[in-house]
């Protein structure tokens, strides 16, 4: 019953949506306004309808109905309930459920919190949030249908892969969904613009908090994933340049530079051509990745199954979405007056030279994971591309990229001055050269590659520290009104610092935990002691568990520095029953100054067990980074300018383009 | 003028042309046809130190099927196929070779330490020549090759247990009756 009732709404839901993507336009064309409000109402209903969808598939999963045979495919009756739930999106089918879901649920907040927006926008971006949504919908319906039954029932279901049974992947595809169908309003906002064929500083303010969250859910989604893969595939790896994270990082990439064009267009009137072709490509990479998991056409350990049907579906619909914006870009697009010109040295010309490298690195990382396929295509020769072309072309454009965040925040709109600007800047080079030699001095024989990263990252803490304190005043009056000028200063000032700083950490990071990784591999057996990164391992032996779906044996060790009580470690290897499958599950002891991470592996069959003991100095900073990179758009978020409704038309805004004293500095 | 804003759509077309080409007419688990029952290109590894003895072409006519898996140990998907390596292994069902492809030699022995191995003989194709020559794709790859030295067939991604059963337990099965 639960199951029909299921795919009754997500019928509805699709009928409603075709509606949504149609009377609106109508009425915005012919300045209807009961057609145009039907937008909001349709979105209200849609909203409902994937709502009711879900929870159907949801009480599916709880209950173990292995009649339907998404469930029977994905789950298990002795899987913990949090592994049920997240088991709902853990598939295909489930997880378009889950995409749809967001997509409806973002739609809705357009509607409610949009009232300040004008109505032919606001009708035309709910049309097309609708059009998307029949797209997806209609993929649903018509080949991934999550409510198929099976008929007889098994007793019971094949179970979720033990690797994706984690609490850190339970909430990765949430996340990254956020973040993909977060684009989507963006790249709503940029079509609707093309069709008005107007795009003025007010169109950035109401686009900046949906690409600001956007961007921020993509962060955390993406380093959910590559925390997820350092614990628990039990080698320590955190990235890999794998298609499917590629797929997630390049709409990361394209969103962090479009967070930075819709700035000049908000704050110059300029770069509008640029910046609403960045909304529609960094939405069009969301779908490609989608293209790219589900179709077969590229091998991944995280592609879904895939079937040919579902590949041609998403490449009609990739053709339809972005040919269709781009096409319509390209027809729009020249009529649209751009700002004046500018000069090179200020802050939008730092802001261009930002997305310069942004959307390099974007095109690099996009042909890589999209060469084998043209290669295959022209020559019919196979190759992959793995880390080593990544390395190679990323790391060139990064680090630039990372020179560049410091100086630009220092530089006045319309026209820098770059000596002002060195000369504020040489307390953070003289940071950066003087950490750079300690390092090099202490840590004799560091690469040079090394000395880099840290020389950026003490380059980057510092000057974005600096152009703070620069902002209020710190020391050159008064406390109390650098205190006053804290306050006053727009949320969206703090939240840039907030962000580049963690930047900043995750150089950090990856640079330390890269370079100074100490590890032991080997057998131990019970009472041995080794010494890895300056702690003493005991190992004290291991003994069988069970657990609610697996058997496990688990080891135990003991950490120590010369005069501390320890820390104890439990690392487990898990033989799971339903499917069969082993996995590690690594033991770890996150520290501010380093990870202790330790596996046990195989029995030798003599009282010993292979081990391996990592010392990672400052690995958590790497996600530590990720989670400030993260707050500070949150705080950029909270700015009051950018909240939505805020009250300011069109008109208003567009007349006075401000360029507010306090960045003149 | 124009032109200008036009390019991106057409670039998205050329994409989109290969991606639908790609769709149809490609398979990524699919053999160079040219390869299918031909003899195994010439080569010859040294081995992964501490897993020798090394891999030539000559090793491969042994006079049973064995298998050619290529492995690298920054694979994410190496791991999933490992441990069922491991077992094939442990229980004689086939003799098993590691290529190991574009990898440093120290990483690919901690890599083996770490894990165990499943191979009868390692060879390290650092440069990834050998795997040009072989076809290869991604990693991990799995070639089926006959008691003759001949390429019967290969499989891309990891090999599951389903995947051992219905494409290379026939051929096993083939060459031993």
């Amino acid at each position: 019953m639960v199951a029909e009732i299921g795919q009754f709404v997500l019928i509805l839901a699709l009928v409603t949506a075709c509606l949504q993507g149609a009377l609106p336009l109508v009425g915005a064309a012919r300045d209807n306004r009961p057609l145009m409000r039907f937008g909001d109402n349709a979105a209200f209903v849609q909203f409902a309808a994937i709502s009711g969808a879900f929870a159907c598939l949801t009480i599916g999963y709880v209950t173990s109905d292995f009649s339907i045979l998404n469930v029977v495919n994905n789950s298990h009756s002795l899987k913990p309930m949090l592994y049920k739930i997240s088991g709902v999106w853990g598939n295909h089918e489930g997880s378009l459920l889950l995409w749809s879901w967001i997509l409806a649920l973002f739609g809705l907040a357009v509607a409610l919190f949009g009232r300040n927006l004008p109505d032919g926008l606001k009708a035309r971006v709910l049309a097309i949030q609708g059009l998307i949504g029949v797209g997806f919908l209609m993929f649903i319906l018509f080949t991934s249908n999550p409510f198929e039954r099976v008929s007889p029932a098994p007793l019971d279901g094949n179970g979720l892969n033990p690797l994706l049974q984690d609490p850190g992947l339970a909430f990765h595809p949430p996340f990254l969904y956020l973040g993909y169908v977060g684009l989507s309003i963006t790249f709503s906002f940029a079509i609707a613009a093309l069709i008005e064929g107007r795009v003025d500083p007010a169109w950035a303010r109401w686009v900046r908090p949906w690409t600001l969250a956007a961007w921020g859910f993509l962060t955390i989604g993406i380093a959910l994933g590559s925390w997820w893969a350092y614990y628990e595939l039990g080698w320590g790896g955190w990235w890999f340049w794998d298609p499917v994270e590629n797929a997630s990082f390049m709409p990361w990439l394209a969103a962090t530079a479009l967070l930075h064009s819709a700035i000049v267009v908000e704050k110059r009137d300029a770069l509008k051509n640029w910046t609403i072709l960045l909304a529609i490509i960094a939405f069009s990479l969301s779908l490609l990745g989608t293209f790219l998991v589900r179709s077969g056409v590229l091998n991944s350990v995280h592609a879904f199954a895939s079937d040919p049907a579902r590949g041609v579906f998403i490449l009609i619909f990739l053709i339809f979405v972005i040919g269709g914006s781009l096409l319509l870009y390209g027809i729009r697009a020249p009529k649209m007056k751009g700002g004046g010109l500018f000069a090179p040295i200020s802050r939008e010309g730092a802001l261009v030279l930002n997305n310069l490298l942004l959307s390099t690195i974007t095109a690099t990382v996009l042909l890589g994971t999209l060469y084998p396929i043209f290669l295959d295509a022209f020559t019919g020769a196979k190759v992959s591309v793995g880390p080593p072309y990544f390395n190679a072309t990323f790391l060139p454009l990064a680090i630039p990229l990372a020179v560049a965040m410091a100086f630009g925040p220092f530089l006045a709109w319309k026209r820098g001055d770059l000596a002002g600007v060195v000369s504020r800047l040489k307390f953070a080079l003289f940071a950066a050269l003087a950490f750079t030699g300690f390092l090099w001095w202490w840590k004799t024989g560091a690469p040079i590659m090394a000395l880099l990263g840290m020389g950026l990252f003490a380059w980057l803490l510092v000057g974005s520290i600096l152009e703070w304190t620069a902002r209020i005043k710190l020391f050159r009056g008064p406390l109390a009104s650098s205190w006053k000028r804290m306050i006053q200063l727009p949320r969206s000032a703090h939240g840039m610092t907030v962000a580049h700083i963690g930047v900043a950490l995750v150089i950090l990071g990856i640079t330390a935990s890269e370079t100074w990784q100490s590890e032991h591999l080997g057998v131990m057996r019970p009472g041995e002691t080794v010494t890895v990164g300056g702690y003493e391992f005991r190992f004290d032996g291991a003994e069988t568990i069970t657990g609610p779906n697996y058997d496990a044996v688990q080891g135990t060790f003991l950490a120590y520095t010369g005069d501390n009580k320890g820390i104890y470690l439990y690392p487990e290897q898990r033989r799971y029953t339903d499917p069969p499958m082993e996995t590690t599950e690594a033991a770890i002891r996150p520290m501010l100054s380093a990870d202790l991470y330790t596996v046990i592996g195989e029995a030798d069959g003599k009282g010993g067990y292979a081990v391996r003991i990592y010392h990672k100095p400052f690995i958590s900073w790497i996600w530590i980074g990720a989670f400030v990179m993260f707050a500070g758009g949150a705080i950029s978020l909270s700015d009051r300018r950018l909240r939505l409704g805020a009250p300011r038309s069109a008109k208003h805004a567009s007349a006075a383009t401000p360029v507010p004293s306090s960045v003149k500095g | 003028m124009k032109l200008k804003f036009l390019a991106p759509v057409l670039t998205f077309a050329a994409i989109a042309v290969i991606l639908w080409y790609a769709l149809f007419n490609l398979n990524p688990s699919e053999i160079p046809s040219e390869l299918v029952s031909k003899p195994a290109p010439a080569f010859s590894l040294e081995p992964v130190p501490g897993y020798g003895p090394g891999l030539a072409q000559a090793d491969l006519a042994t006079g049973k099927v064995t298998l050619l898996n290529v492995f690298a140990s920054w694979c994410v998907a190496c791991m999933a196929e490992h441990p069922f390596f491991m077992e094939l292994t442990k229980q004689n069902v086939v003799e098993i070779y590691g290529l190991n492809y574009k990898d440093k030699p120290d990483a690919a022995a901690q890599w083996l330490d770490r894990h165990g191995n499943p191979y009868a003989r390692t060879g390290m194709d650092l440069k990834g020549r050998v795997g040009i020559d072989f076809g290869v794709y991604g990693v991990p790859e799995t070639f089926v090759i006959s008691a003759d030295g001949k390429i019967l067939d290969k499989i891309i991604g990891p090999v599951s247990k389903d995947m051992f059963d219905m494409r290379i337990r026939p051929l096993l099965n083939e060459a031993g009756s």
